[in-house]
């Protein structure tokens, strides 16, 4: 316990405590999001199959979407002048939410001048932010809007044990980064375990070369930060010099502070109950294990700490620590009470995250797990937002979130089914064959015969 | 085709002589709907008798002998295996573990006559992993081989491609049915240069193979020119020039497509497309041709400049151009998740591809595009017993296989993965999971 004396601040992890951040308040907070939701027009779906993301499904519904947001869901509501869709024998859902993409930092084609993603040049790189990589023009956006995707956080590489900053993203593509930034989303740090670190850098012979020096890496970091942090809040109080802008401390401050929140790449199950025990050791939370291919073996620890497991539904073998990897993950960590979240890293795999969960549904009924698509369905869209922070604005379709909504033509967790449309903000941003409405970027436009790019 | 007909015909003559004198247990599985990808199209109701691991019977009338060995697969419904028509399953253990990769090589001494099947594991995990989930072949092949850190390369070939079942013994159902080679970017990327240089690296090794074969006492005298490759990458070749052997050529731009198209006009090859992206855009030449396409039907990305028309729609845009295609794993889900080929055939549905085609598509079509549907790829009377039972349409996501059979020999449910399932299956804390097996 004597090690947990050495968090500095009174006020870790509360919200809306006064801090540091006053000052922000006179400087424009840098690099903000100029996402403005697309013009809407009130709608009303009538005759749905309804999955509202906060656990219900809701037979032959109506969802009501007004001013960009969801205003109702229920039986027989009134229009009220909004455009009736008669949508009868279809699905609705919550935008899904992807908590895993490299869109943007590895866009298609994946060609080395746009291999923005990982900085390899040092261990820890907690002061990149990877919006100053993201490439709105990646095609990849169109491809994850057809699958669904309205929102997704874009995260740095693995190559170090602090990669950098991510950025949560409306999935609207825009010219600018800015233009996407999803507002008032907290930012995440991606921290990384296990082989990539220590491959990478003990391959160059320096540390990290194993795992041991992964930990020790990630100690000193928050030794650090948690110094640079300290002299902070006494300058606010009025003692000693403000330390000089650090960027690399300035964002590792920010997961003390509990303003910035930890995506841990970490799959082996040995591996996070250490990582947990940094976070203990050093006083912050760590929001999700990300590729937890390990997950199911210490579901029960994660439950315990409410720490998300991101997960795959069956990668599995392309390296060691995914060598234990198994379909019924998700679903075991779901069963222990925790919460569970599936995620592409892939931007094949993000354009239908739907079907991956529907493969761990089908493991996990084999073995008597039977987890119905109202449960599931929370897997992409409410756990996913509970990680990323901003559950309160998206994740469910309940009155006063912002009408992120996905109308299928079936069953999301059949392989026959497909998105007919989305909707972002209200906005109708896809429909299925209409070109008219479905965005194309700048990249397919002259070199694909192929409408953009999502067919 | 022609001498396809003529082994499937012998072999059916051959199943009832054979059934006429063993007395074998018969095994019967009965009221199932059967997908039998054959001319018996699909059964209701349907029986399956299967003797000496081949199957002797399928209808909806036929007679269950007594003494059979009976499975009632009532509500359930019977396929073909399944066909993972591109991959190295049996060749690796663990991608990122180099001494457990086996389907690469490098260097002078072989390309075209890189045979891997020497390194073939029928104990990999990755067998078991995926013939629980109903895939029963694999066509086993050598990947391109990028350039190492010494700087060591290969060829355009990759080597030599086998057809396995993915049973514990007897593996073996062709071997060498094909050469592979690479064109287009990658062919370009093994070939230290421009895709016309790999093209050129493929032409003048059939031109050196075709003028070898013509004088080999000459070349044994060293009387003969230099030739671009090893003697036994011009034996390996020697197939693929008299049309007894496939050439399997990786290429997924339009373009590139009709070059490897040409060449196989010009030199009367048995060439398939791999990867095929772009095929749509070409398929009314690759149906003229008859060339068909081991399709990668998920890569909608235009992840390189080879794949800037790919589209999830493609393998219905063959279909309706009359093309022969199978429908492989995308990328890693080659090997280690073959078993989500019925994934990707549902997705091709789902955009427009009739389901009995998408069925044939990975049970049929690989294997008649390796010369092997004598043998294997649908239910008919003389071929091996090779089927899959599922409690629901292979295709949906959610469905499992019940019982998986092999040579007629029902393959155990069990894998690493359903271990490892039942061991975490519940942490009741009290002592570690590693007491808790049997």
């Amino acid at each position: 316990m004597k090690r947990l004396t050495l968090v500095p601040l009174i006020c870790l992890a509360l919200v809306g405590c006064d801090g540091p951040g006053d000052e922000k308040e006179d400087a424009p907070e840098p690099y903000a999001s100029r996402y403005r939701p697309l013009p809407s027009e009130p709608v009303l779906f009538t005759g749905a199959t309804i999955l509202t993301g906060t656990g219900d499904r809701l037979d032959d519904a109506d969802l009501l979407v007004r001013d960009g947001a969801i205003a109702a869901v229920g039986q027989n509501l009134e229009a009220g002048g909004a455009a009736r869709v008669d949508a009868s024998g279809l699905w609705i859902t919550p935008g899904l939410i992807d908590v895993h993409s490299h869109l943007g930092v590895y866009p298609s084609p994946s060609v080395e001048a746009h291999a923005d993603g990982n900085e390899i040049t040092s261990p820890n790189t907690a002061e990149v932010w990877a919006e100053h990589s993201v490439w709105p023009q990646d095609p990849g956006f169109v491809t994850a809007l057809a699958g669904g995707i309205t929102s997704l956080q874009i995260l740095p590489g693995s190559a170090n044990l602090f990669g950098g900053r991510s950025v949560t993203v409306k999935n609207v593509p825009g010219r600018t980064v800015q233009g996407m930034k999803f507002p008032g989303a907290p930012y995440g740090l991606k921290m990384a375990c296990g082989e990539n670190p220590k491959r990478v850098y003990g391959g160059r012979g320096q540390a990290p070369g194993s795992r041991m020096a992964n930990v020790a890496g990630y100690r000193k970091a928050w030794i650090a930060a948690a110094d640079y942090a300290k002299k902070l809040e006494a300058n606010e109080n009025g003692e000693g010099e403000k330390p000089t802008r650090d960027l690399q401390l300035e964002t590792l401050a920010g997961v003390l502070k509990g303003e910035i929140l930890v995506h841990n790449h970490c799959y082996r199950a040995d591996e996070m109950a250490i990582m947990i025990d940094v976070a203990r050791e050093f006083g912050y939370e760590i929001a999700a294990f990300h590729h937890a291919v390990e997950a199911y073996k210490i579901a029960d620890l994660l439950a315990e700490n409410d720490i998300c497991a991101a997960v795959w539904a069956d990668w599995w073998g392309f390296k060691m620590e995914a060598y234990d990897g198994i379909r019924e993950n998700a679903a075991l960590v779901e069963k222990a009470g925790a919460c569970a979240i599936v995620h592409s890293d892939d931007e094949y795999g993000i354009q239908r995250l739907n079907q991956e969960a529907a493969k761990i549904m089908g493991a996990a009924a084999r073995v008597g797990i039977e987890i119905p698509p109202e449960r599931a369905i929370r897997w992409l869209t409410a756990n996913p937002a509970k990680a990323l922070g901003i559950a309160d604005k998206v994740g469910t379709l309940e009155p006063g979130k912002m009408a992120d909504v996905v109308v299928w033509d079936g069953d999301p967790f059949s392989s026959y089914s497909r998105v007919q449309r989305v909707y972002i903000d209200g906005a109708l941003v896809f429909e299925r064959g209409n070109p008219k409405v479905n965005p194309a970027t700048d990249f397919t436009l002259g070199t694909s015969a192929v409408a953009g790019g999502a067919q | 085709m022609r001498r396809l007909d003529f082994i499937r015909s012998a072999l059916a003559v051959a199943a009832v002589t054979l059934a006429a004198t063993a007395h074998a247990e018969v095994l019967a599985v009965t009221h199932a709907r059967v997908h039998t990808v054959g001319p018996a199209g699909t059964i209701e109701n349907g029986t399956l008798l299967v003797e000496d691991g081949r199957i002797l019977a399928v209808g909806s009338g036929v007679e269950v002998p007594d003494g059979a060995r009976t499975i009632d697969a009532s509500g359930q419904v019977v396929t073909p295996g399944l066909f993972t028509p591109m991959g190295q399953i049996g060749l690796v253990e663990v991608n990122a573990v180099r001494g457990t990769v086996d389907y690469v090589q490098r260097g002078e001494q072989f390309s075209a006559s890189f045979d891997p099947m020497s390194a073939y594991n029928p104990r990999s995990t990755l067998v078991a992993t995926n013939r629980i989930e109903g895939i029963t072949h694999a066509l086993v092949a050598p990947a391109p081989s990028w350039p190492d850190e010494l700087g060591n390369r290969s060829t355009v070939f990759s080597g030599l491609a086998s057809v396995v079942n993915l049973g514990d013994e007897d593996v073996l159902v062709a071997r060498n049915v094909a050469v592979v080679a690479n064109l287009g970017e990658t062919g370009g990327g093994v070939a230290a240069g421009s895709r016309a240089r790999a093209f050129m690296v493929l032409s003048t090794a059939l031109d050196d193979a075709r003028d070898y074969a013509r004088n080999r006492a000459a070349y044994e005298r060293r009387e003969r020119r230099d030739y671009s490759l090893s003697r036994a990458d011009m034996e390996a070749l020697q197939g693929v020039l008299d049309g007894t052997r496939r050439l399997l050529v990786r290429v997924n731009r339009a373009s590139d497509i009709v070059r490897a198209v040409e060449l196989a006009e010009a030199q009367e090859l048995e060439i398939v497309v791999v990867g095929g992206v772009e095929a749509w855009m070409v398929a009314d030449r690759l149906a003229e041709a008859d060339v068909p396409v081991i399709l990668d039907a998920l890569g909608n990305l235009p992840r390189d400049f080879d794949h800037l028309n790919a589209r999830l729609d493609a393998a219905s845009l063959l279909a309706e151009a009359g093309v022969r295609f199978a429908i492989g794993g995308h990328g890693a889900a080659q090997n280690h998740n073959a078993r989500n080929i019925t994934q990707s055939a549902g997705i091709a549905v789902a955009n427009g591809l009739p389901w009995e085609k998408a069925l044939a598509a990975i049970t049929l079509a690989p294997a008649e595009i390796y010369g092997v549907a004598g043998e294997i790829g649908s239910l008919e009377p003389g071929k091996r017993a090779d089927f899959v039972i599922w409690d629901d349409d292979p295709l949906e996501l959610r469905s499992f296989p019940a019982a998986v059979y092999i040579g007629g020999k029902a393959v155990p449910m069990q894998s690493r993965q359903t271990l490892l399932r039942d061991r975490y299956l519940e942490l009741d804390g009290a002592r570690p999971p590693a007491f808790h097996d049997p």
